[in-house]
């Protein structure tokens, strides 16, 4: 395969990017078994595909530190797995059932994790942007030293609400990580049809939030933007903007036929830029691992994909009763 | 072993298809994502991928065949070796895939809902109790003071809340108090600042959020519907927003339609929220102390008219009082009249003369919508027999219209008239005066509905 950053051989460790490898590798079949599901009826409603996109949540994910937050839009399934989620709940959400981690009220769009500071999971585009700088205003209010990563795609940032978050996050210096996903698709307007200006990462200048652009097809390259960002952050300097450019495989959705597009682009983009391609090619040339190595990754991630599905499948609808809990959080004790 | 390729639904709507076009033969090998066949859906055509790698042995439906159930085997995948005669002839045998599960049968779900609660007919403080006079807006300043003083978790946020000491001066000398970490300055941007207090109400606080009135809170009705209200549930039950969210509602005096809305039905109607709407002090401090230690989402309607106004508060440390539970502000056998915030003051003024007539309300206040106590309307309507609502809203999809289909459905044998709503004309309020006046409801309104029901 022919060289293409790998010029510059990564200073990382081969663990390191054998462990990028795998959560790739984990995120696109846990994506291809939730196609697959969904051809079968037993995934349904909107159901968004993040193949194509794994570096960007892998590479940010490496530069987090415990404790750090995370929150997204409604192509969250990646953003799940990366963040330490367990398979086989995401999947059981993602067919309706009793195992999953919003115990199937909540479906593809809509599931969180307190325990991995995953918040979401929201179905209405650019909605998440503020919520994001709100958990970084708890964070600074406590003064613990987290970071939040709010991530976007390329369409929300044409949402007012973003702006809005923008000037309150630099009035306020709140440590938020703004990620723009820039996959160039806003369901199916090519982003040169909607946005009057193309480079995303200036949005924040405006409000003195300095951004940078980062090839999201390249999860080393994803990985040190997202460390130089975090760092920023923690420093108490305020927000900073990363607009990565990536690019999904799949429509928009379950029911996308994608005709905005040619069949060679996406061809070329997998060919040519696959982001997991990319770190086996490292891996391989660096003589960090073997094929055999990497067969048996594939086989170990194929074997907790079947689980995820098998467990999914297997869960039980939820009882009829769950429709009446969740609705309201118990009254705390009030003071006699 | 060999595999069986199902007919896919690819739209969440899709139950047959037309398989317009195989892209592979018998005997190709596919990887992962290779384009297998066109599939003409309900809404399009659509690109059916591979998932795994493999031969394809053998194709079962062949092209142009049309209403091709979802989930019927249309085609047979085998691995390197094994031969497409072995796969045919797996494929004749019984299919072993189950279908895909249909959904249960249409709960019945409405048998299970929480019955309506004993309504709690106690007073709100006990016989002997001290009280001293304070206005609603000097309440609600205390109430939000006491609450931070207890909790440190607790900010309040909006625009002119700290230097300005409030548009409508509720947060007083906060600033003062607790700094300008918890009493925050936004700019004028309610979208955003909704939405980022919601977010901090995920992150672990409780923030209060002013709106300068709640006419603004349109721009951020996404943020208080879609996320601050339904992600308990969403989340099943892992992640909730504890949120007050509070400011004039309704019609102020002369600022015509765009700021002088009364929402109290809109909210009303979202699960997930609570809603209050207090008429006096004693209220608006007790039940603002309630919605700050709610652990959901709570709407606080207050009223700028009533803001001024002076009432009886017991003069008690902590004092609260509990949502769902209506006040019986005056006793009466003829008619219940029912009201929550402005609207009381009409329906109390109404009360005191039909009185001198020998016509006696008894007069409710709800105080909270969501919850609602709709058990105490009940019970008093089983002593009037008669029933009016009063408030400042539209008709349609009113709170008094909500009240009349409680009543219909639960004390329809009690009623001797039919319920009559008080409420504001169905037009967006005018600026010039006497025609506001003719827009809102009134004293006169409420006696003349009374006379009406009672035949008086």
């Amino acid at each position: 395969m022919a060289a293409r950053k790998t010029t510059k051989q990564p200073n990382v460790a081969a663990e390191d990017l054998k462990r990028y490898y795998r959560e790739m590798l984990l995120i696109r079949r846990f994506e291809e078994k939730a196609g697959q599901l969904y051809g079968m009826g037993l995934i349904g409603g909107f159901c968004h595909l993040y193949i194509g996109q794994e570096a960007v949540v892998v590479g940010l994910e490496a530069a987090a530190e415990e404790g750090d937050k995370r929150i997204t839009s409604y192509r969250d399934h990646g953003h799940m797995l990366a963040s330490g989620m367990d398979p086989d709940g995401v999947m059981a959400e993602l067919t309706g059932r009793e195992g999953g981690y919003s115990k199937g009220k909540g479906g593809s769009m809509h599931m969180f994790s307190r325990e991995k500071h995953f918040y979401g999971g929201h179905g209405i585009v650019g909605a998440q942007v503020p919520i994001g700088a709100g958990l970084a205003f708890a964070d600074r209010y406590k003064e613990n030293g987290r970071v939040t990563f709010t991530y976007f795609g390329d369409g929300a940032s044409n949402q007012g609400q973003v702006y809005e978050t923008f000037n309150m996050a630099a009035l306020w210096k709140l440590p938020v990580v703004f990620v723009i996903e820039n996959n160039q698709y806003a369901m199916g307007t090519a982003q040169k049809r909607s946005t009057s200006t193309p480079e995303l990462y200036t949005r924040g200048e405006a409000f003195g939030i300095p951004g940078e652009q980062v090839d999201g097809m390249d999860v080393l390259a994803v990985k040190e933007a997202g460390e130089k960002a975090v760092a920023h952050c923690r420093s108490g300097k305020g927000p900073y903007i990363l607009e990565i450019k990536t690019y999904r495989y799949r429509g928009h959705s379950m029911s996308d036929p994608a005709k905005y597009r040619t069949r060679e682009e996406v061809q070329k983009v997998r060919e040519e830029r696959d982001c997991i391609e990319h770190v086996r090619t490292l891996l391989l040339d660096g003589k960090h691992a073997s094929e055999e190595d990497l067969k048996a990754i594939d086989k170990e991630i194929k074997q907790v994909v079947n689980d995820a599905a098998e467990f999914a499948k297997n869960s039980p609808e939820p009882a009829l009763d769950e429709l009446w809990t969740d609705i309201y959080a118990e009254a705390a004790p009030q003071n006699a | 072993m060999a595999t069986e390729i199902l007919m896919p639904a690819l739209s969440p709507t899709m139950e047959e298809g037309t398989l317009s076009k195989w892209l592979v033969k018998e005997g190709d090998t596919v990887s992962a994502g290779d384009i297998l066949a066109e599939i003409e859906t309900d809404k399009a055509t659509m690109e059916f991928e591979a998932v795994d790698e493999g031969i394809l042995g053998k194709i079962l439906i062949d092209e142009g065949s049309e209403g091709i159930k979802v989930n019927t085997p249309i085609a047979v995948m085998v691995e390197d070796g094994e031969s497409v005669e072995d796969a045919a002839a797996e494929a004749k045998a019984p299919t072993t895939q189950p279908a895909a599960e249909k959904p249960a049968p249409q709960a019945k779900a409405a048998d299970s809902a929480p019955p309506a609660p004993e309504s709690d007919t106690s007073p709100d403080w006990p016989e002997g109790t001290t009280l001293k006079q304070q206005t609603v807006r000097e309440a609600l300043r205390d109430a939000m003071a006491e609450e931070m003083r207890r909790d440190e978790d607790v900010f309040l946020m909006g625009e002119e809340v700290a230097e300005y000491q409030g548009a409508y001066k509720i947060s007083q000398g906060l600033l003062d108090e607790f700094g300008a970490r918890r009493v925050v300055d936004t700019p004028i941007t309610e979208h955003g600042f909704t939405g980022l207090a919601v977010g901090a109400a995920f992150g672990g606080l409780r923030p209060i959020v002013e709106f300068m009135t709640f006419n603004f809170a349109m721009q951020a009705m996404d943020q208080i519907v879609n996320s601050a209200a339904k992600t308990l549930y969403m989340s099943g039950g892992q992640m909730g927003a504890p949120i007050v969210f509070r400011g004039p509602n309704g019609a102020a005096a002369r600022v015509a339609a765009q700021h002088s809305q009364d929402f109290a039905a809109w909210y009303m109607q979202i699960p997930g929220l609570k809603v209050a709407m207090p008429y006096s002090a004693s209220d608006a401090k007790g039940l603002l102390k309630t919605a700050i230690r709610d652990p959901n989402p709570v709407i606080f309607l207050e009223n700028e008219i009533l803001y001024g106004r002076s009432f009886d508060v017991p003069d008690i440390e902590d004092y609260t009082v509990p949502f769902g539970k209506a006040r019986i502000w005056r006793e009466g056998d003829d008619v219940t009249i029912v009201s929550f915030g402005m609207g009381m003051s009409y329906a109390l003024e109404a009360a005191e003369k039909l009185a001198k007539d020998g016509i006696e309300a008894e007069v409710i206040d709800l105080r909270t919508l969501r919850p609602m106590d709709t058990a105490a309307i009940i019970r008093s309507v089983q002593k009037t027999n008669r029933c009016v609502t009063v408030e400042e809203g539209w008709p349609q999809g009113s709170v008094g219209s909500y009240i009349s289909s409680v009543l219909m459905q639960e004390a329809f044998d009690w009623l001797d008239a039919p319920v009559i709503n008080c409420t504001g004309k169905d037009v967006p309020l005018p600026y010039a005066a006497n025609l506001e006046k003719f827009a809102l409801t009134s004293t006169d309104e409420v006696i003349e509905a009374v006379r009406k029901v009672t035949y008086k």
